[in-house]
């Protein structure tokens, strides 16, 4: 806890990462080369490694790692048994053919394997799973849920959907891995597909009740509280978000398409301002604001600049080093690798440098971690840690450390003296001092402000600034 | 600050409203424990204070509820967000982000509080909850107590004047269980806020309540007046209230303290009776044993060199706090964990390397959660499902429910029946294929003192009739009634095992309302005394 290097102040901004990680994965859509391949995902692996939390969006890294395998599998049994289209001549195996009906001519399955058609597949392969790895670099290096904190605030409510969707995969897991245990209780095996099919709909019952549990909980705390807006403002904002959306597609197609360079950057500078407009019209209906939003700054330039270095470098070296970054898979050919894009390329490496140190807090969080239910990872080096985090040492014996038990105390009984103390200067009375003057203020029946006013205590707030815990003399 | 006029609530399909009559003022700044015994509206009397019924749950709300002086009927849960924080049953349901931070702000970031306030706010409730150090972790690795606290951090930034708590120590270990409830005082104390909460461990809260509302029955009028009052009529008491009863104190004592500094005269009565010996004499056959045991879950330990054994008759209470091994342990004993050193042999076979299927004639467990062993539609199907699992007789499992729960119809979709029936109705189809060693997790989560009565005859049956019973419980109270035998984990490690008056006797954390009272007097409960007295 003393390592506050990485602490909500100074982590990098979320999208600082992602502008990184698209970088690479450009850059990556640029070339077949599988030396500059590899050396791509080297380079994405290494910030990972030497930047990345404990937190437990950060260990996605590997099964995005594997993700990319299976597509580089898929992709070569596809190359074997469906055949080719590339011509080749060093036969590697012959499959026995299935002798296909008429109406199926150009479908082909079994037949000659050659090495040329497994050297193409491997490399398209590989450049799918290197752009695979590279966004679950920036999924494991910046948390998710953070950027979509940075949308702009038409599109908070589709981001909260996100944020939910996501925090709900891994407990639907859980729920099945549980579920399936449980079957074993019954009889019943617990392993197989069978096993897997037949906890489906207690699961997705379960999974429905938490929904609706957390629609109540978010509907409790004002999630939804909107402003008024004209209608005018209303068409003009879906106007501005529609279109300026269909040239950021377009856009987006131009450029990475080998093609279409010419017109695709000023259609796509187009859309993203309409469509920025939009967003930022739409955002009048929200009455949100914003809890410590990630600051913008020299770090996060330089790794988003290191990012888009390496992919604008790797589109001009398609320029100057074409036949480098493509080498030729007929006739088969040793792919060499080229010294500038190389180059070019361990210019990603720069964030593994600026980017704050990681601190390894998060490591004895994931231990501790939960314990108390079902999916058991942790461990009891994290429950020691919290006790002595919550100022309870005890007696060994006891396994409740510092607990009074169902208090042996009148209605008066103080606090736990096991509760951590406010810090100095800080007394119950005066680190609160603010707070019993507000709530009073309700009681002495002065009127409630309208529940729909956007700031709902922005007078309060003006009063409430001046006694801050800092300046209330003790 | 809370009203209620002449309030019911009745939802469709049924035919007799679940609240009516509800006529009471809830003042400014009281701790207001709202109790009452399963099913008799209690969440839906809390759901009405923050809008939700009928808002949110659909039913018909008849008269009139004001918070703070908003009518619930105009204003949706959204509009009243800023005066009224709630809290559900499950802090898991309620977390919307993912870090500690994050959740202590959502709330504000809806409601529109300026960033400015909003970054002082969360840093005064983080060291009012005493959450300061955890406040980048995410919410995924936090132990139960912790994450109540931030469930209670997450509502109390807004600055909301009422708070409404459903059940928020039941599923926490008696020190967690602390910890909320020094945050609740503190509350009420120190920033005036009006808390009503409902509870059904009374031990834990009663003592602390300004007021008590007590619904006695579905859809009757309720009681309410000052804790010691109520708690006199009441159907559903703490053990220090039921001894109080017995005694004849009146009013009867709310804490340990109070029935302490009433009870000189009642220690001399029992000072030369010995406790009677309930329940039956547990056997010499041994059910389970267990040598040297080692689990890893991930290269994390889990359980270390634990050493048990459970003999025919025996009940075991293993007690310890959360993420103590305790589930690790009886999940172990159903071969659902491998183990990484020692043994397991559980009536003369290893669970680990025995088919489901053979296992179930050796053991069952009933786990935390009930309903994960529920999968058909209907209790009819259910039973036959078990009947066939265990290749029983056609009935058997039927008979066994018809036994627990006298009153379920054969249509009955499990879902739909109450946490103690859940309950007795997995008992009965773990209990169709007659194993001998029993294990229960968590049991008594959930279930009011009625149902907790009933568990404990039933077990008490099945240990009669020779089963060996082991539970996992935070529930004091229970492993005193029943058990035999009390093993304390701690970190994965048995740090006490002896017979129950020992071992609960001796430690603060685990000793029942009844031993505190009476110490050093090894009286344990409340059944005890009575049966004692009554024989004199």
């Amino acid at each position: 806890m003393t390592d506050r290097s990485s602490d909500r102040s100074s982590a990098l901004h979320a999208g600082a990462w992602w502008v990184w990680a698209l970088g690479l994965a450009t850059a990556a859509s640029r070339t077949t080369n599988m030396l500059l391949l590899a050396l791509l995902t080297g380079v994405a692996g290494y910030v990972v490694a030497a930047r990345r939390t404990d937190a437990p969006w950060a260990r996605s890294y590997g099964a995005f790692l594997k993700l990319g395998l299976a597509v580089i599998v898929i992709r070569l049994v596809f190359a074997v048994v469906l055949g080719s289209p590339i011509p080749g001549t060093h036969t590697v195996l012959t499959l026995p053919e299935v002798p296909l009906p008429e109406w199926a001519r150009g479908v082909r399955i079994g037949g000659r394997v050659t090495a040329e058609a497994l050297v193409f597949a491997l490399a398209d392969g590989m450049k799918l799973a290197t752009l695979l790895i590279c966004v679950g670099a920036a999924n494991a290096l910046a948390n998710p849920a953070r950027l979509l904190k940075s949308l702009p605030g038409a599109l908070y409510e589709a981001g909260v959907a996100v944020v939910v969707a996501m925090t709900f995969a891994p407990n639907l897991v859980a729920d099945v891995q549980r579920l399936r245990a449980a079957r074993r209780l019954r009889g019943r095996p617990d392993r197989g597909l069978k096993a897997l099919l037949q906890v489906g709909l207690p699961v997705l019952e379960g999974a429905l009740e938490r929904s609706v549990a957390l629609a109540a909980a978010m509907d409790a705390r004002g999630y939804g509280r909107t402003a008024q807006v004209p209608p005018a403002v209303r068409r003009t904002t879906s106007a501005l978000t529609l279109g300026g959306l269909l040239g950021v597609c377009a856009g987006t197609y131009g450029l990475l398409g080998d093609t279409g360079a010419g017109y695709g950057a000023p259609v796509l500078v187009a859309g993203l301002a309409a469509a920025l407009a939009g967003l930022w019209l739409g955002g009048r209906r929200s009455v949100r604001t914003r809890y410590r939003p990630d600051r913008w700054g020299a770090r996060a330039w330089l790794v988003s600049a290191s990012g888009a270095a390496v992919a604008g470098l790797m589109i001009w070296a398609g320029d100057y080093a074409p036949a480098a970054l493509h080498p030729s898979a007929v006739p088969l050919a040793v792919p060499g690798l080229p010294v500038w894009p190389a180059v070019s390329v361990l210019l990603g490496l720069l964030p593994a440098f600026v980017a704050p140190v990681a601190s390894r807090e998060g490591r004895t969080a994931s231990r501790e971690g939960t314990m108390t239910d079902g999916h058991r990872r942790a461990g009891r080096r994290g429950l020691r840690a919290a006790a002595a985090e919550e100022g309870c040492p005890g007696p060994a014996l006891s396994p409740f450390p510092g607990a009074a038990a169902p208090a042996p105390g009148g209605r008066t009984r103080g606090l736990r003296p096991g509760l951590p103390a406010p810090p100095a200067g800080a007394g119950p009375s005066g680190g609160l001092g603010a707070l019993p003057q507000e709530t009073g203020r309700g009681g002495t029946g002065a009127p409630l402000p309208p529940p729909r006013r956007p700031a709902t205590d922005s007078e309060s707030g003006g009063a409430e600034t001046a006694p801050t815990r800092k300046e209330t003399p003790q | 600050m809370i009203r209620f006029e002449n309030v019911s609530v009745s939802y469709d399909g049924t035919d007799r409203p679940t609240l009516s009559g509800i006529d009471l003022t809830v003042p400014e700044g009281e701790l207001c424990l709202l109790v009452g015994p399963s099913g008799v509206g209690k969440s839906t009397l809390l759901g009405t204070v923050s809008g939700l019924v009928p808002h949110f749950t659909g039913g018909t709300l008849r008269g009139r509820v004001t918070v703070a002086g908003r009518d619930t009927r105009t204003h949706r849960p959204r509009e009243l967000a800023d005066v009224v924080g709630t809290v559900g049953q499950d802090p898991l349901a309620h977390f919307v982000t993912d870090t500690v931070e994050d959740e202590l702000a959502y709330g504000m970031e809806s409601l529109g509080v300026p960033p400015a306030t909003m970054r002082r706010r969360v840093e005064e409730t983080l060291d009012l909850l005493g959450l300061a150090g955890l406040r980048d972790r995410p919410i995924a690795t936090l132990s139960g107590g912790q994450r109540q606290r931030v469930a209670i951090g997450s509502v109390l930034t807004a600055h909301p004047k009422v708070l409404v708590l459903d059940e928020p120590t039941s599923a926490l270990d008696p020190a967690a269980a602390e910890e909320v409830l020094a945050v609740l005082q503190r509350l009420v104390h120190d920033l005036g806020t009006t808390v009503l909460l409902a509870e059904h461990r009374l031990e834990r809260v009663v003592q602390y309540a300004d007021q008590v509302i007590l619904l006695p029955g579905p859809g009757a009028a309720p009681v309410v007046g000052d804790p010691a009052e109520v708690m006199a009529v009441s159907p559903v008491h703490p053990p220090v209230v039921a001894l109080g009863r017995i005694a004849g104190w009146s009013p009867p004592p709310l804490s340990v303290r109070d029935a302490r500094r009433k009870a000189a005269s009642l220690r001399e009565r029992l000072a030369p009776l010995t406790p009677p010996v309930r329940g039956t004499v547990p056997g010499e056959e041994q059910a389970a044993s267990v040598t040297g045991l080692s689990v890893r879950h991930d290269r994390v330990p889990a359980l270390r060199d634990v050493e048990l054994s459970v003999r025919a008759g025996e009940t075991v209470a293993l007690m310890g706090r959360n993420g103590a091994g305790k589930s690790t342990l009886l999940r172990t004993l159903v071969g659902m964990h491998a183990p990484d050193r020692g043994a397991v042999r559980v009536g003369g076979v290893e669970p680990r390397r025995t088919s489901p299927r053979e296992l179930l004639r050796h053991v069952g467990l009933v786990p935390q959660e009930p309903r994960d062993l529920l999968y058909a539609d209907t209790v009819a199907a259910e039973c036959a499902a078990a009947d066939h699992d265990a290749q029983a007789a056609p009935g058997t499992c039927r008979a066994l429910v018809s036994e627990l729960l006298p009153d379920v119809a054969d249509g009955t979709h499990p879902r739909d029946l109450s946490e103690g029936q859940r309950l007795a109705l997995a008992l009965a189809v773990v209990l169709t294929a007659r194993p001998p060693l029993l294990l229960l997790d968590e049991p008594t989560r959930g279930l009011d003192y009625a149902a907790k009565a009933r568990l404990v005859e039933i077990l008490r049956g099945l240990a009669g009739q020779g089963h060996a019973i082991v539970l996992a419980t935070h529930d004091v109270e229970l492993a005193a009634e029943l058990a035999h035998r009390v093993v304390i984990l701690a970190e994965g490690e048995v740090v006490a095992d002896g017979p129950t008056a020992e071992v609960v006797v001796s430690s603060p954390a685990f000793a029942p309302q009844v031993a505190k009272v009476l110490a050093p007097q090894p009286w344990l409960t409340v059944p005890q005394v009575r049966d004692a007295l009554e024989g004199t």
